[in-house]
């Protein structure tokens, strides 16, 4: 699987490291909401199709991606800093942009 | 008459003589020949025994599909099993030993199985073993009783133990367009994207390139096949934009048009060339992907199909003309398609007798006839081969009238006399990487196999092309077409208009007739290598396995190392007919990788033995010259004791401990993680990541720190200093310094992008040192230049800047020993400058070295928590930092911490013991309330960490106890089976020494 990153361009999967779903939302700092805490800690979708995650670039520049990325294919359908900023569209196989 | 080798012909240099060994007995061959054509040449019909039965077996195929004749090839002391004769190159010095047999291949014991017939049926092994104990014989006890017996007398070939001293290399790879195989449609397809100036890499399994043309015996624009390709081979070698692999299986096919390859770059030389590896594992990344894999001729299912001298058409075709071997000298030819009459040709021509082509169609064309006459074969249409016959050689054959539609047969049974029969049972594309790749097959009623999809079908994350037989178009015309159109798309060119070469060869039609059984009374195999016959996969359906994926685990169809190459079709189909379903509502299994078997040693590559970074401190080297014996905790190496002369481990921490605590004592506290946060919401971050307050810290000032994760355990520890208004520096323990690092960048990337702070790892770019004890400040005094340190200027949690040895040091007092004690930190560069300079100082005052023994000491005897205790189960509350947890602000894990279950009284809580029998602990032992050393139960807890403690003059230990604190001054036991350590204990505070912190405030 290749991930391509804004800054580095396409890397191999293993120098990310998968950080979690990426639809999840945190609860305001202060919320004593538990059921919306529980949900933000352990509820996950799990999908059989494009789902969005959270991925950083542990072997690389360190960014957190936001990705959308199918997991029957593997496709990758979109890449984007978690902080905003540059996206990028998602690549096909091998490399192509 | 036994097979041999004919008088010209082939591609083999005849002037050339290698010498070989087999199962110890001397062959030759010739330059060119496979184990399995130079030992056919010399008349060798028997290759190996059957899995199950036992049965002789000789060579099925030419190629890489052999299913029987596999055998096992020695080099040294080292063995590589299980791979088929047919793909063995033969060297001078070769020793080769055939498999499943004892004591020798000619007279084998377990032949007798045969004879028992049924007892070894489909789910034998299931039935008898994996049930529960009924009788004496049966069960899974009874299985582990006869495993020994049965996996020696079932079963393929046997590794070795010997260390495979051979290298393997990786390599990885980027092109526009890989083509896999190259037959004619791969080499046309190689040309042409090559010369759309792509980079391309051309894969060939086979040692020579070139496939079906190398031994078809068609002509290409007039010129044999062969020429054709060689001429080919030979532009391509000329192109610098093309990569050549010939001996290299694609056995995987992953995400992202990655493809795996393994080349077996020095298994066919006597002597490797300097430097040359073994095999070579490719890793290739594709742009896109020319699957040109040909396909695989299909076995007819009938009594004694397995027998030596039963082989495919296109095998006995492909010995002729590629080796110049005859497979036999009277041969006879049973086929349900039209592909069979072409090799019948092909043998006459190289010398064989063709005695009958048998064909189960009653109707067969006036060409196909026209062939049969050219052969002089006597053509029986509508018949089917219903027995053979012979031992370790076939001796003749038994033919009946067949009817197609009924499958009955009829009319009396007549033999005929042949020493090999060919059969030809259609043709299945070899779509196995397509399938990895995620392709769902499609079957083609026409061409009775399955398919991949149409071309034009385009998958995302893997893009390939077919062209050729893999398609399903047969005929070499077609394939060169499609490999032409294939290449030229791959490439991104457009439809060339040159004119494609000119074909000649055999007609025929490329769709067999729809039979792949002949029921007829004996044992019909399916799979060659698993010993699956017709019966079992009835038999198994009778059971009630009906889906395909339950029949192949049941029976083992399809199974073995050949994964089921030649046996997948023919088995759906009896199992379809069993079902009464049409075969495409039964399904296919889907291929997984290998293709074919892949050495671990090509997988791992250079990649073994101890491959962790070593992270050594500034001071290491300190350390050896002064007799540290090291430790490695985690990646890092850092002291365990510096032991004197006959000292034991014991007496030496006790000693370092013990002088630290009545002098002064000295640590590399290198490792520790170190965090810069700086910014102008670095205090901010910090009020949300740790549990109390920092946005109060003074400038100049540290403080002690706790974080927890989301769900409210505890995460880390750690004391963080404030060098600025906007600037930090946090310090981690040595285990999670990276996974902090990662905490804090997650909640700034993802969660709080508004903030504005930066973090930056800078454990590598400081050395630090730890000085405690009541002589600690003195010996600073006597040494640091530039700032004071008495109590005033370097109060508890206070910070300096200095001078040591005239290098600039940052000095912070901070205690993790409970003694008066600074960390010192400087530049990684001058660590050693400053620790010498530090050590010279307290010369005077007998300062110590210390290691992790007398830390972990003088810790436990403080009551500190470490990694042990802060183990991903444990809260701030279990482990008394309920004062730490700041109830004026939210922070990470501040919402989940009160949950019901995290609260609760009984939770393991921290709590010191006291060993009561003077005998020393151990890590991991359970915490008891009743002693029962035949049955122990109970367990109320364990050890995280325990010493000898010189402070106390005790065995001590800190454990996590349920109802920890409720427990103090109360007696339990230690009950330890594993280490046979049981005795009695007083449970106390954690704080063993100085609980008021006396010493520490000094
Ligand atoms: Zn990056």
């Amino acid at each position: 699987m290749l991930i391509t990153c804004p800054y580095c361009g396409p890397r191999d999967v293993i120098e990310f490291t998968y950080q979690g779903d990426g639809n999840r939302t945190r609860p305001q700092p202060a919320s004593q909401d538990l059921d919306a805490w529980n949900a933000y800690v352990y509820d996950r979708l799990n999908p059989a199709g494009d789902h969005n995650e959270i991925w950083q670039h542990s072997g690389g520049c360190r960014a957190h991606l936001r990705i959308v990325r199918n997991t029957l294919t593997h496709e990758i359908l979109s890449t984007a800093f978690a902080r905003g900023g540059h996206k990028s569209a998602g690549h096909k196989a091998g490399g192509n942009q | 008459m036994s097979p041999r080798r004919t008088e010209t012909g082939g591609r083999i240099d005849r002037l050339r003589t290698i010498r070989f060994t087999f199962d110890g007995a001397p062959y030759t061959g010739h330059a060119g020949d496979t184990l399995a054509s130079a030992l056919l040449a010399k008349g060798v019909t028997l290759f190996g025994r059957s899995f199950k039965y036992h049965r002789p077996r000789g060579l099925l195929a030419a190629g890489v599909e052999e299913p029987n004749a596999l055998v096992t090839v020695l080099r040294g002391d080292v063995r590589e099993p299980n791979i088929p004769a047919t793909m063995v190159e033969i060297y001078d010095g070769l020793v080769a030993v055939s498999q499943n047999r004892f004591p020798s291949l000619a007279w084998d014991v377990s032949a007798v199985n045969q004879l028992g017939g049924k007892i070894l049926l489909a789910g034998f092994y299931y039935k008898t073993f994996m049930g529960p104990v009924i009788g004496p014989l049966k069960g899974t006890r009874f299985w582990m009783f006869c495993e020994h017996f049965i996996r020696r007398a079932a079963g393929l070939g046997r590794a070795g133990t010997a260390p495979d001293p051979s290298r393997y290399e990786r390599m990885n790879a980027f092109c526009d367009v890989l083509v896999v195989g190259s037959g004619p449609a791969g080499l046309t397809a190689a040309k042409a994207a090559a010369d759309q100036g792509a980079r391309v890499i051309l894969v060939e399994l086979e040692p020579r390139f070139g496939g079906t043309a190398n031994w078809s015996g068609e002509t290409i624009d007039g010129a044999p096949a062969s020429d054709w390709a060689g001429r080919i081979v030979g532009q391509l070698e000329g192109y610098d934009n093309v990569r050549l692999l010939p001996r290299t299986t694609v056995w995987g096919y992953y995400d992202g048009n990655t493809l795996a390859a393994l080349e077996r770059v020095t298994d066919h030389k006597e002597v490797p060339a300097k430097g040359e590896p073994r095999q070579r594992y490719w890793a290739i990344r594709a742009k896109t992907v020319v699957l040109a894999t040909g396909s695989f001729e299909r076995p007819l299912v009938f009594p004694g199909n397995d027998r030596p001298g039963v082989m495919l058409a296109h095998a006995a075709e492909r010995y002729a003309n590629e080796y110049g071997v005859l497979p036999g000298e009277r041969i006879a030819l049973f086929t349900n398609n039209d592909s069979a009459y072409r090799s019948a040709v092909a043998l006459k021509k190289a010398g064989a007798a063709i005695v009958a082509v048998i064909d189960v169609r009653s109707d067969v064309s006036n060409e196909m006839s026209r062939l049969a006459s050219e052969a002089e074969a006597e053509l029986l249409a509508g018949h089917a081969v219903v027995a053979t016959e012979g031992g370790k050689a076939l001796a003749g054959l038994k033919v009946q009238r067949f009817d197609m539609i009924s499958g009955a047969l009829s009319g009396d049974e007549r033999s005929i006399h042949a020493d090999c029969l060919l059969m030809s049972g259609g043709w299945s594309p070899t779509i196995h990487l397509a399938s990895q790749a995620g392709a769902k097959a499609e079957w083609d009623p026409g061409r009775q196999a399955f398919l991949p999809p149409r071309p034009t079908q385009r998958w995302p994350t893997q893009q390939w092309i077919g062209a050729g037989a893999f398609t399903g178009s047969f005929s070499t015309a077609e394939a060169i077409a499609e490999g032409r159109a294939a290449g030229l798309q791959a490439a991104g060119g457009t439809a060339s208009l040159a004119a494609l070469p000119v074909v000649g060869a055999a007609p025929g039609d490329p769709d067999p007739a729809p039979v792949f059984e002949i029921k007829a009374k004996g044992k019909s195999f399916v799979d060659f290598q698993h010993d699956v016959t017709a019966e079992d996969v009835r038999l198994a359906h009778r059971e009630g396995f009906v889906s395909v994926e339950h029949l192949k685990r049941y029976t083992t169809l399809g199974m073995a190392t050949d994964q089921g190459k030649s046996s997948n079709v023919p088995g759906l189909a009896i199992m379809a007919e069993a079902l009464g379903k049409p075969i495409p509502e039964v399904g296919t299994t889907r291929f997984r990788p290998p293709y074919t078997p892949v050495s671990i040693g090509s997988l791992a590559a250079e990649r073994f033995g101890d491959l962790k970074p070593e992270r050594l401190t500034p001071m290491h080297d300190w350390h050896i010259a002064n007799g540290a014996t090291m430790y490695s905790a985690g990646l890092w190496y850092r002291p365990m004791i510096y032991g004197l002369a006959g000292e034991t481990v014991e007496q030496a921490y006790v000693r370092e401990a013990k002088a630290s605590r009545e002098s002064a004592g000295i640590v590399d506290v290198s490792t520790l993680g170190k965090i810069a946060v700086q910014g102008p919401d670095a205090a901010e971050l910090l009020d949300r990541v740790y549990t109390n307050v920092f946005s109060t810290l003074a400038i100049g000032k540290a403080r002690y720190g706790l974080m927890l994760r989301e769900d409210g355990l505890a995460f880390d520890d750690g004391t963080t200093w404030r060098l600025g208004e906007q600037d930090f520096l946090m310090t981690t323990t040595t285990a999670n310094a990276g996974k902090v690092m990662q905490h804090l960048e997650y909640f700034l990337d993802v969660i709080w992008p508004e903030l504005k702070v930066t973090v930056t790892s800078v454990t590598d770019e400081r050395a630090g040192a730890a000085i405690g004890g009541p002589n600690a400040r003195a010996i600073l005094a006597s040494c640091v230049t530039g700032t004071a340190v008495d109590n005033a200027t370097l109060p508890f949690m206070g910070i300096v800047h200095g001078q040591i040895a005239g290098v600039p040091v940052m000095i912070c007092r901070l205690s993790f020993s409970g003694e008066m004690a600074f960390e010192v930190y400087s530049g990684a560069g001058h660590g050693t400058r400053v620790w010498e300079a530090l050590i010279e100082a307290g010369r005077p005052f007998g300062l110590v070295t210390y290691g992790l023994e007398a830390l972990g000491t003088m810790r436990i005897e403080k009551g500190h928590v470490t990694g042990a205790e802060i183990d991903g189960r444990t809260t701030a509350r279990d482990l008394y930092l309920d004062w730490m947890l700041s109830k004026k602000k939210p922070f990470i894990g501040s919402a989940m911490m009160d949950r019901e279950g995290l609260i609760a009284p009984d939770r393991l809580q921290l709590v010191g013991l006291i060993s009561l029998d003077n005998r020393p602990f151990n890590g991991g032992a359970h915490i008891v309330e009743e002693l029962d050393e035949a049955n122990p139960h109970d367990s109320i807890g364990h050890i995280t960490a325990c010493c000898y403690s010189p402070a106390l003059g005790k065995y001590i230990a800190l454990a996590l106890v349920k109802g920890g604190k409720a427990r103090h001054g109360t007696r339990a036991f230690v009950s330890d089976p594993l280490r046979n350590r049981y005795g009695p204990i007083e449970i106390v505070s954690n704080h063993f020494y100085d609980p008021d912190g006396s010493r520490m405030h000094g």
